[in-house]
């Protein structure tokens, strides 16, 4: 559905996208993870023909974006990082100036009403863009792009500046769309990438870095599980005891951080659950578990272990990957 | 094309814009007219004299005016990042360039019809030579039009509303005064060469009642190369 070849952009010297490539199949909601900077919003500026690529082609089902960009550009809807909204419009004329603009031939008022029910914008129809708040100006971006009804979505980072509640709803809103379309979600956030994509495209630096289904980049990431437990008890035998629980490849103090417990992080061997030996274990030596939670992989974690194998903890699985100066040709394929 | 021309023609009138526009024009239009063309008439043809200064004070009053209604088209969707919808929807870049050009010069336009109830006004008291009212209002339409377009132009360039309105004003009234600072210039060459900007040595034969089809050209093709260079910022833009 969508091709991207060799994509290069160049910003004077600066190089933004290097060598980029990769392709979406149909119906796939593909993550596009990377963290500021890393080229993210240029390369899908470029897919959707607002900028123009350096070298290489950006096809979307089979059509150049620079070879014909007004077809390329209809069976696209493009929410940009900021929405493009005009606050002195309201809801109402905004969706049908957009209606008009993409020469959209659907029963207009049908349409535009289905999209405010999916989007849940239909009580703020009729009042001016400029008066919503973030999370429903959001929504009438999303609306925006709906209009004509594309095949393929493109979010640049749809989440940015949400509260978590109004997270979760645009989450789910973008998983409810991927049912009927092609998306790609730029995103710098690990869990949101994890919650609603197939497939995970890393960008760092302009170039790709992985390119792979998301439960198996996590798996390979995640390999060793962290977790912190919080425990009641005389601090060198808990530690004791923890290094003596199976399935615990490795134990150290945190440090105290209430009054009357002390916080251990926990390492444990590769696929292996060791929540319930632990609880036990504590148990049995009358040690209160007072919290036990998962110390969360963040992109952080992903980049230093994609990006610079060799910086931090030297597994096997991390060793295996290629050196950084071979990198650019290995992953292209 | 037609979608953006509807929302940019809306959007002076929920914006003060296009009241401010059309209503300082209006009066200080008026106020001219009444100092120029009725005060220096007595017997009742209002010929060349009075008119002649109402058209050229009419002319610097549009190079502060009109940058009212060009300033944002370009900036101000650059800075709210609306461009970014306009560009990446199915319509062409010339498209969206003249359908914005379109908007302010239909409200130029609306106005300068409307303006032209004063020359009615002559005509129920006197016999006015309407020849030479046609060819100066026809010579204001144009040099307006080629006014806009450099003032799209300047839009196009900024994402500040005000750098936009101001360098435009200052364009303006420099291509008005480029013909009368450019005799002063001994070198002949710059001397030819700056007197092809001024605008108001295209203007005089209209202020005669000509409709000199050369100035009519030149207006037009001014107008041209401006939009043209509109284009060519946005296309650089997106190639840089």
């Amino acid at each position: 559905m969508v091709e991207i070849k060799n994509l290069c952009k160049n910003f004077g010297d600066k190089k933004a996208v290097i060598d980029v490539s990769f392709n979406i199949e149909e119906g796939e909601i593909v993550g596009f993870l990377g963290p500021n900077g890393a080229g993210k919003s240029t390369a899908l500026n470029i897919l959707t023909g607002f900028l123009s690529a350096t070298s290489g082609s950006a096809r979307i089902d089979g059509i150049d974006i620079l070879e014909n960009p007004l077809e390329a550009k209809k069976k696209i809807g493009f929410l940009p990082e900021q929405p493009p909204l005009y606050p002195e419009m309201t809801v109402k004329e905004y969706l049908n100036f957009c209606f008009s603009l993409k020469n959209c031939t659907l029963p207009r008022k049908q349409h535009v009403r289905e999209i405010c029910e999916v989007v849940k914008i239909v009580d703020v129809y009729g009042r001016m863009i400029k008066n919503l708040s973030k999370g429903y100006r959001q929504r009438v971006g999303i609306a925006q792009s709906l209009i004509g009804n594309p095949e393929v979505l493109i979010f640049d980072e749809p989440t940015v500046g949400l509260d978590p509640k109004q997270i979760i709803e645009i989450r789910n809103l973008i998983r409810h769309l991927g049912k009927n379309h092609t998306v790609i979600l730029s995103t710098h956030i690990l869990p949101e990438v994890q919650s609603v994509c197939d497939r995970i495209v890393v960008i760092n630096k302009g170039r790709i870095v992985a390119n792979e289904r998301t439960e198996n980049l996590i798996n390979a990431v995640e390999g060793t599980k962290r977790l912190v437990a919080k425990i009641v008890g005389p601090e060198d035998s808990v530690l004791n005891l923890l290094r003596s629980t199976p399935g615990v490849k490795y134990a150290e103090k945190l440090g105290r951080r209430d009054t009357d417990s002390v916080s251990y992080l926990i390492e444990s061997e590769e696929r292996v659950d060791v929540r319930k030996p632990i609880f036990y274990a504590l148990s049995k030596a009358t040690y209160p578990l007072i919290g036990l939670e998962g110390d969360e992989i963040n992109l952080e974690d992903i980049f230093i272990r994609l990006v610079d194998p060799d910086k931090k903890d030297k597994t096997e699985k991390r060793r295996r990957q290629t050196p950084p100066a071979s990198r650019g040709s290995a992953e292209k394929g | 094309m037609f979608a953006v021309y509807r929302r940019e023609l809306r959007s002076y009138f929920i914006t003060p814009i296009g009241y401010i526009f059309a209503g300082m024009f209006l009066a200080v239009s008026g106020l001219l007219f009444s100092f120029t063309i009725l005060q220096t008439n007595n017997s009742g043809d209002y010929t060349y004299a009075g008119m002649y200064e109402y058209f050229l004070y009419l002319l610097f009053v549009f190079s502060i005016l009109i940058p009212l209604l060009t300033m944002k088209l370009l900036s101000e969707e650059k800075k709210q990042k609306t461009e970014q919808l306009l560009m990446t929807s199915p319509i062409s870049l010339t498209g969206i360039i003249m359908a914005k050009y379109c908007a302010a010069l239909t409200i130029f336009a609306g106005t300068l019809g409307v303006n032209f109830f004063n020359f009615l006004l002559l005509l129920k008291y006197g016999s006015p030579n309407m020849t030479i009212v046609m060819s100066n209002i026809l010579g204001l339409f144009l040099i307006g039009a080629a006014f806009i377009a450099v003032g799209v132009f300047l839009s196009s360039l900024t994402e500040n509303q005000l750098v936009a309105a101001v360098s435009s004003i200052a364009v303006e009234v420099a291509l008005l005064l480029v013909g009368i600072l450019v005799n002063k210039i001994e070198l002949t060459f710059f001397r030819v060469f700056l007197r092809w900007f001024s605008v108001l040595d295209r203007y005089d034969p209209f202020t005669g009642g000509y409709f000199d089809i050369a100035a009519i050209i030149y207006f037009i093709s001014f107008t041209g190369v401006f939009l043209f260079l509109t284009i060519r910022v946005y296309e650089k833009r997106r190639w840089s």
